[in-house]
């Protein structure tokens, strides 16, 4: 067994990281909750999104946490466009088709990327990315803490968005009931286009905050995917709340079964949930029965 | 079987035959032996995800543990190459029908039953990558020693060989399944469950017979990969590569169709080496062309090529049928 303090440091970084695995999965229960369709592209826009961190800090000398809003703005507009003009149109509104459709764009991203940028894994060169905060005998790094507040901000505000606003209204509406949503005269296809695009604007937040503290390369979003899958899965589809307690818990899970079982095989621990939870309870912990 | 049925697949067979005999290339034996052992793990995944409509991200779990069980029994019990395929084919099949009992049992279908799939080939990966065993990340490699009994031959004819005698099995399999009884019970089941069931069809049974027929095909595949390669790691036996590879190619060709799976390999992997010898410094480039073809196929021939192929034969039969009775009309 190890010392208290290691496994404490663990949960506490466990924490830390699952905070930024909910905020990747928010977009994707998003995106599921409305659209009732499961974005296997998630992973590689997630990618995308880190690589254009990656050039703005490197090549325009923008700090990543400045680049937020506007890394955010340019991935609504893409994941809009992808939307609209891409899997709507493409899928006919199969289930299968739009899983199809989304592994298409998740494998021309990931090698668009991989013939752009080569398979070299790169990072964020700053001081900051090693700056930690003394709690005790606890050493907390301080970009992964600013990455937890945020994420729970970004949490909150979607959570505000969804229930406060007129947008949210339709937003709910749609995921409620598609054909009544559009007999009271709302846009089915623009609140589609415009949930895909807040599930990507997460992702863009997400990769800022990760940046500091992780790597890149055309391969790194397929890590994150099946994570993301996992905490949905766990959080039951379409659920906010879901997501941020699956996240934070999944981030606990992955840290101690690492600490535990070693590098290796540390992943194996979500695996292993996610087809429990699958298979014995599909709806979620916090998803209602279907 | 009647003849019509028969005849396109014979033609292909024997194409594909002649080949050693004409060509003497090893870069053009290698792409076709590759793209047969390819076309194996996706008549695999034809059987369950095209016939029955239970589409698998995860059919690297068969071929990896056809691999591996084949590479154990070889390497660390000096068991002879055929009765270990045999053997692994067996080993497949059983986690097939495991994978398929619990997900299946469990009421999983379409997303869900993607996504379980894919998560049991990366358990599978991970232990694979840990394992003493397996080899953990150094992999096994299996010793070049040529001889029938290896399954290991000097020239790559031979083997290109054997591999489409499987390729050619599998087709003949898939044929007689498509008119048998247990091929009918299987579309019922992908066309519609429920009235499937209200029909007397024994839906969980249907269901774990084809994942097991499924699984065994592409385990196969992956003892063919072992034999020519002679090394395998966790990455390239339980990658997601594989499972990508073995639904995209019926996908391509012509889903739950008999040829579904060869035309789509070949279509997809002649499409690859196209674009690699246009831009052969670019990495990726014949994987981004696979994604774009997939999204372009969905979007516009779901039924494949070989859904277009029909599609236009039918229009020209009507255009020639109307065309005599036009000039009927007119005389």
């Amino acid at each position: 067994m190890y010392s208290l303090d290691i496994t404490l440091e663990a949960v506490l970084n466990g924490l830390l990281t699952g905070a930024v695995y909910a905020l990747i999965a928010l977009g994707l229960t998003l995106v599921y909750g409305v659209l009732h369709i499961i974005n296997f592209a998630h992973g590689a826009l997630l990618t995308t999104a880190m690589f254009a961190v990656w050039v703005a800090y490197t090549f325009l000398g923008i700090d990543n946490y400045v680049l937020i809003p506007f890394l955010a703005v340019i991935f609504y507009a893409l994941g809009y466009a992808l939307q609209r003009f891409v899997i709507g149109p493409a899928s006919h509104g199969d289930d299968g088709n739009i899983l199809l459709v989304t592994l298409g764009i998740s494998i021309v991203l990931e090698n668009a990327l991989l013939a752009i940028f080569r398979s070299d894994t790169r990072s964020l060169t700053s001081d900051f990315s090693f700056e930690v905060l003394e709690v005790g005998p606890l050493l907390i790094s301080k970009p992964r803490l600013i990455g937890f507040a945020a994420a729970l901000v970004v949490t909150l505000l979607l959570w505000l968005v969804l229930a406060r606003t007129d947008t949210g209204k339709a937003i709910r509406a749609v995921a409620k009931e598609k054909l009544g949503a559009s007999l009271v005269g709302i846009d089915v296809r623009h609140i589609y286009a415009v949930t895909f695009g807040i599930g990507c604007a997460t992702l863009a937040v997400a990769a800022c905050l990760l940046m500091p503290t992780f790597y890149v390369n055309p391969r790194v979003g397929g890590a994150f995917v099946l994570v993301a899958f996992t905490v949905v899965v766990l959080g039951g589809m379409g659920s906010i709340p879901g997501a941020l307690a699956g996240g934070l818990f999944i981030g606990v899970v992955e840290s101690l079964s690492g600490l535990y079982l070693g590098e290796s095989l540390g992943q194996i621990g979500i695996f292993l949930i996610f087809i429990l939870v699958l298979l014995f309870r599909p709806t979620g912990l916090f998803g209602a029965r279907a | 079987m009647t003849l019509r049925a028969t005849l396109p697949i014979l033609i292909i067979l024997a194409v594909l035959a002649a080949i050693p005999l004409l060509a003497t290339s090893n870069s053009v034996l290698n792409f076709i032996v590759f793209v047969l052992i390819i076309t194996l793990a996706a008549q695999g995944w034809n059987v369950l995800g095209g016939v029955g409509g239970q589409s698998s991200f995860g059919h690297a779990a068969f071929f990896g543990t056809g691999a591996y069980v084949s590479a154990i029994l070889q390497s660390r019990f000096g068991i002879n190459a055929w009765a270990a395929m045999a053997i692994a084919m067996g080993v497949g099949a059983i986690v097939g029908w495991v994978i398929g009992f619990l997900s299946f049992r469990a009421g999983l279908r379409g997303s869900y039953f993607a996504l379980v799939t894919l998560a049991f080939a990366e358990v599978l990966r991970i232990l694979a990558n840990a394992a003493g065993f397996t080899g953990g990340a150094a992999g096994l490699l299996l010793k070049l020693n040529v001889g029938f009994a290896n399954m290991q031959f000097s020239s790559r004819g031979a083997f290109l060989w054997l591999a489409l005698s499987l390729v050619a099995l599998t087709l003949f399999l898939s044929q007689w399944i498509a008119s048998s009884r247990f091929g009918a019970q299987l579309v019922a089941v992908r066309e519609n469950e429920e009235a499937a069931r209200a029909l007397g069809v024994d839906v969980l049974a249907v269901k774990l017979r084809a994942i097991t027929v499924s699984a065994a095909i592409t385990a196969a595949a992956g003892c063919l990969y072992l034999q020519y390669f002679l090394y395998i790691d966790a990455n390239i036996a339980y990658g997601l590569w594989i499972s990508v590879e073995a639904l995209l190619a019926p996908m391509v060709g012509g889903k739950g169709l008999v040829l579904g799976p060869i035309i789509g390999a070949f279509t997809l992997h002649g499409l690859g080496e196209a674009a690699k010898t246009f831009a052969a410094s670019v990495p990726g480039i014949d994987l981004a062309i696979y994604g774009i073809i997939l999204v372009v196929v969905v979007a516009f021939a779901p039924e494949g090529v070989l859904g277009v192929l029909k599609k236009t034969q039918l229009w020209r039969k009507r255009k020639a049928h109307a065309a005599t009775k036009l000039s009927e009309e007119a005389a």
